[in-house]
């Protein structure tokens, strides 16, 4: 049976302040949750003190991801601006200038929600699993409401190429332009590949993509 | 090559053509006409399989029911003393009031948890086979799985009422809540990216919003545990939990870790009032 010791020593004032915020739960927007951040650190390496070393470091929190647990409902001012700061600061875009891809490819990883898993081989196919959170294609009515509509993308904004590098950079990084967002930072972790970057990015942004039909 | 001469006919067929699109497009990214109609033949499946004659669930129960009156262990008795917080053998109405503290053991316990003691404590029982058939696949039963279908099945019709009277009990909620928006794993997931909004949905499935009291959260969690289709096996919040984080891109974690029991804890709570109906019947 797996136990682990929490800090018995927690401060009543701590329980107090939970307890008031109890049985709705809902946390105050822009407040930090009550519980001490180095207990609940101990309770996660606990959770997963099997699981094979490599495995286990991916749960060592960076600051944005600290920061984020520790504010659900939103970063106070300060905090946000240094996020996106620091978010900002990872992209790194391709050599060339170029960031548009084959659509084509983009659109199969798009479609994609393997790789990534402990389920997974080391040869299981990866993809941005794009379509669980996202309109893209108005063909695809499968598509997932977590994230906003990314119909006629490239369209709409006119095939801009300075449009085509944000949206690489967002797709690269998506906390560099909205701290704290619930979608993965594809580039920045190494997931995704420059490669498979730049095809996502032409799935959005090339005309003969179904995004822009 | 682009033909000069078009006739009204063309001109008019191609418009309505783009009327039509744009009606299509419009339609699906303002109001997911697709989605409200997939979540209705969802419900739709979902009434037609929830028979109790049909589910094969029950065979989970049955067999719960046989393991709770099997004697073994070095002790050679039975479950049927064991205490899973309403008194020894009592098991009407105790699933809906899991997590709890458990005085003996001095800590705060899910039912596999609670299940795991009175193994080792009332029958003497070695529970390494039993851990190692954690999760039923073809050709191998869970007793664990068996006998929370079974005991769960004795609160169905109640509501999920949980104390947190005990200290240990309110510091289990403030880990399980904390857990639940820990940002974790290559793609920053937690919990709450899926399950802290009102009416979203990943791809065509809806996700319920755990992270407050509501229907949402009700009904969910007044569905576990549940026979799942799509792997043919009676599931409990344990194997679900192991099933986020792999989703979720998180390590596997570990079975009765004290953390998945913070989070059930927390989720339950979340859950107040929700009416059991267990185990139920999900894809």
């Amino acid at each position: 049976m797996g136990t682990f010791k929490f800090n018995i020593a927690m401060p009543v004032a701590i329980i107090a302040t939970a307890l008031a915020a109890l049985p709705a739960a809902a946390v105050d927007k822009k407040t930090a949750l009550s519980a001490d951040p180095a207990v609940v650190k101990a309770a996660v390496s606990a959770t997963f003190k099997s699981a094979p070393p490599e495995w286990q470091a991916k749960l060592v929190q960076d600051e944005t991801q600290a920061i984020c647990s520790q504010y659900p409902n939103g970063l106070p001012d300060d905090l946000y601006q240094k996020v996106l700061a620091r978010e900002a600061a990872t992209i790194v875009l391709p050599a060339d200038g170029n960031v548009l891809g084959d659509w084509k490819n983009g659109q199969k990883l798009s479609q994609r929600g393997t790789g990534g898993q402990f389920s997974d081989k080391a040869d299981t196919p990866k993809g941005g699993n794009c379509y669980a959170c996202h309109q893209l294609s108005p063909k695809e009515l499968s598509y997932g409401s977590l994230g906003p509509s990314l119909l006629a993308y490239g369209k709409t904004k006119g095939y801009a190429p300075a449009e085509a590098i944000a949206a690489y950079g967002k797709i690269y990084n998506a906390q560099s332009a909205v701290p704290c967002s619930n979608m993965p930072r594809f580039g920045h972790s190494k997931f995704l590949s420059e490669q498979e970057l730049k095809d996502l990015t032409a799935y959005l942004f090339d005309p003969e993509s179904p995004v822009n039909k | 090559m682009m033909r000069l001469d078009r006739t009204a006919g063309w001109i008019i067929a191609r418009l309505m053509g783009l009327a039509l699109a744009v009606g299509v497009v419009a339609a699906a990214a303002n109001s997911p006409a697709i989605a409200d109609d997939a979540e209705k033949e969802i419900e739709r499946y979902r009434e037609m399989i929830s028979d109790p004659m049909s589910n094969p669930g029950f065979l989970n129960v049955d067999r719960g029911e046989a393991l709770w009156k099997l004697a073994r262990g070095t002790k050679n008795v039975s479950l049927e003393t064991c205490d899973v917080g309403e008194g020894a053998g009592k098991l009407e109405g105790a699933y809906a009031k899991l997590p709890r503290y458990f005085k003996d053991a001095d800590k705060v316990m899910d039912l596999e948890q609670r299940l795991a003691w009175c193994m080792t404590t009332v029958q003497g029982l070695d529970t390494k086979d039993v851990f190692s058939r954690r999760f039923g696949a073809p050709g191998k039963t869970s007793d664990m799985e068996d006998l929370v279908l079974f005991i769960a099945n004795k609160s169905s019709g109640q509501k999920l009422n949980l104390s947190l009277d005990h200290p240990k009990e309110k510091e289990m909620f403030v880990i399980g809540e904390a857990m639940f928006f820990q940002r974790g794993g290559q793609w920053d997931f937690s919990c709450a990216t899926c399950h802290a909004e009102d009416g979203k949905r990943i791809r065509l499935q809806g996700l319920p919003n755990l992270s407050k009291v509501g229907k949402a959260s009700q009904d969910t969690m007044g569905s576990w545990p549940t026979y799942r289709v799509s792997q043919s096996q009676g599931r409990t919040m344990q194997h679900r939990l192991w099933d986020c984080y792999r989703q979720m891109r998180w390590p596997q974690p570990d079975y009765q870790a004290d953390g998945l029991t913070a989070l059930t804890l927390y989720l339950n709570k979340n859950a107040e009032g929700g009416v059991l109906q267990v185990p139920s019947i999900k894809r």
